[in-house]
């Protein structure tokens, strides 16, 4: 199983007008990476998940994410926007956003690995720890061993 | 305090997995036991019906509806949406913590309507163990009534004999070839011969998916490997549902005893995935074939040999006896040594005691479930609706209907279906009623000889063992049973 995330699916520096723009870039980095055949298709299934309720959490997370038909490979690109962009959190703007896309038909084994990833978000710990990663090879090794 | 929680969201791969993480740590944090089911993508690992049944309170942390919420009826609720959730896991906790602390005050009867009830008590380990065998129970009964009734259709529709069409056998003279090909059967059978073998490959899982959830019960999914296979070994030695219930708590315990060894993090994966389940199966199914297997088929064929000696005994005492055989084990192998006899004394021209085994063997499903009618509030929901098949299942002769009685309840149940299946074999006996199929129930009164002294005897047992059930029930009932009915409603 290839890795969840590496760090070219990072962006440190991530900007968008809003979180469409913001999830659009991401996605961008998953298919430029071979693991999203589709962008636009992609994102159109990641629209569609925003609309049933926004993906932001409050401590300033926002996790768009689908299962598309698009997704070769169960992935997760990460952005930091130092400005903060709205994902719907009533406590205001995500600074970590976590894009994570799941194949259609993921096998219980890949989606395990996502629950984790999930369950790690809530840690205080985790967050400061990738609040301060320096670059994105550190931030894709802190995700990873986050994992094991 | 014990708390459980379901957490789910639409997509299944992220909220529900967070909100999980932050009850178990707002939870632990506030100094309670919790247990999360997530309802994702991954899976969900079903909770626990005891931990259930222990849990003082609910939290539902969920966006799309919670599967199997009748589990946690009566139980104090907290609902929100999973962000609330991973937001405010605290405050969730706090407010199922608060309600269930509030809830005994409440009085249980005031509040007929409203889901809140007292906080559940702990279980006692023979309220523990009634709640094993309730949930291999309630696994089990969908079989005995598809299985029941199809039987029981394919005899209404395809005669008496169209157990022996399908399967071989003699009938009134005439033999009958097995069908060797399945896919044979509409053919040289008829619908109702294909009624028959689904009917009875139904009824040929009762005993293993009783020993598997019941192992499943005591030590979740890992449980059930062990038991359906010590389940299906109990079938192969002819051990009936009490081998069934032995192989399921053996593979329940043995399990648990595995799920002890805290191997290094680097071996868990493989304890699970192969030691567990393997050593378990080999245990479980060793112990089933090698030491319970040997005394069964030993004690067969010395009832069997005890029985042909009685030959020549009073008429009314062996039917007695051959009547409390049937009701023994309901199918098992006492029931079976008793059901041959029968047959073999019809080959041998004495009619009078497949009249008597018949009736025996029809009691006890009819005894029940007249039983649960009159005193619904005796038995389990589930025992309620199986005792409406039981009417049927009973009339068919097709004794097994009394299992999910007797799986839930052997000390009660067994000693009634045994008296009763003893009045009816002796009543049946004393009337010289007489019967030339091996089977059919009421289905075959045709060839009945003085049906109106065998309806008598029927009469006579199922009365007999729904007094005697009832009686049991009510004067020796423990308040710890009682206890674990009110749990087991949900499940």
């Amino acid at each position: 199983m290839s890795d969840l995330i590496t760090a070219d699916l990072i962006d440190l520096d991530l900007h968008g007008a809003d979180r469409h723009e913001a999830t659009a870039r991401l996605a961008g980095l998953l298919a430029a990476a071979g693991r999203v055949t589709d962008a636009d298709g992609f994102l159109a299934d990641v629209r569609a998940r925003e609309e049933q309720m926004p993906t932001g959490i409050e401590g300033g997370i926002g996790i768009p994410h689908a299962r598309s038909a698009h997704v070769t490979a169960p992935s997760l690109a990460f952005g930091r926007a130092p400005e903060g962009i709205d994902f719907g959190s009533e406590d205001g703007p995500a600074d970590l956003v976590f894009l994570i896309a799941a194949p259609e038909g993921g096998g219980s084994e890949h989606m395990t690995i996502l629950a984790k990833l999930a369950r790690k978000l809530i840690h205080q710990d985790f967050k400061a720890a990738l609040r301060d990663a320096p670059d994105a090879d550190a931030t894709a090794a802190l995700i990873q061993q986050s994992l094991t | 305090m014990k708390l459980v929680a379901v957490t789910s969201c639409p997509t299944g791969i992220a909220h529900t997995y967070m909100a999980a993480e932050a009850l178990e740590q707002a939870a632990v944090a506030a100094g309670h036991e919790i247990r999360v089911e997530t309802q994702g993508a991954a899976g969900a690992e079903a909770l626990n019906p005891i931990d259930i049944a222990e849990a003082d309170a609910v939290i539902f942390a969920a966006d799309v509806d919670v599967r199997d919420k009748e589990r946690f009826a009566g139980k104090p609720l907290v609902s929100g949406p999973v962000k609330r959730g991973i937001n405010n896991a605290a405050a969730m906790v706090a407010e199922a913590v608060a309600m269930a602390e509030a809830a005994p005050a409440e009085k249980p009867e005031a509040g007929s309507v409203a889901p809140m009830t007292a906080a559940a008590p702990k279980l006692g380990p023979g309220a523990k163990l009634r709640l094993w065998l309730m949930t291999g129970v309630s696994y089990m009964l969908p079989f005995v009534a598809a299985g029941g009734i199809l039987i029981a259709l394919a005899f209404l529709i395809g005669g008496a004999e169209i157990n022996q069409v399908v399967y071989g056998g003699d009938f009134e003279g005439v033999t009958y070839e097995a069908i060797a090909n399945p896919t044979d059967i509409l053919a040289q059978a008829g619908f109702a011969g294909v009624l028959m073998y689904l009917g009875a490959t139904a009824f040929s899982m009762l005993v293993p998916i009783l020993a598997g959830y019941i192992a499943f019960g005591m030590a979740d999914r890992m449980g059930i490997a062990p038991g359906v296979v010590g389940g299906l070994v109990a079938v192969a030695i002819g051990a009936g549902f009490l081998g069934g219930l032995v192989a399921g708590l053996l593979a329940g315990a043995v399990v648990m005893a595995l799920k002890l060894i805290k191997p290094g993090q680097a071996l868990q994966g493989i304890m699970r995935i192969v030691v567990i389940p393997l050593v378990g199966v080999f245990v479980v199914g060793f112990i089933m074939l090698v030491v319970v297997g040997q005394p069964i088929a030993a004690a067969q064929s010395w009832l069997t040999d005890w029985l042909a000696g009685l030959s020549g005994a009073n008429a009314i005492l062996l039917g007695l006896l051959l009547g409390a055989m049937m009701g023994f084990d309901l199918g098992g192998p006492v029931n079976k040594v008793a059901y041959l006899f029968g047959v073999g004394a019809l080959a041998s021209g004495d009619l009078t005691i497949m009249a008597a085994v018949m009736a025996a063997g029809m009691v006890p499903p009819l005894g029940m479930a007249l039983a649960s009618v009159l005193r619904p509030k005796l038995f389990t929901p589930g025992e309620r609706q199986a005792g409406k098949a039981a009417w049927l299942l009973g009339a068919s002769f097709i004794t097994e209907g009394a299992i999910p009685f007797a799986a839930a309840d052997p000390l009660r149940v067994i000693p009634s279906t045994m008296i009763g299946g003893a009045v009816a074999g002796a009543v049946s006996m004393a009337f010289e009623a007489t019967l030339r199929a091996p089977h059919g129930g009421i289905w075959v009164i045709g060839l009945i000889g003085n049906w109106g002294g065998f309806l008598v005897a029927l009469l006579a047992g199922t009365a007999a063992t729904c007094l005697a059930v009832l009686a049991l029930k009510t004067v020796a009932r423990s308040e710890t049973a009682a206890e674990a009915d009110e749990h087991v409603l949900a499940i």
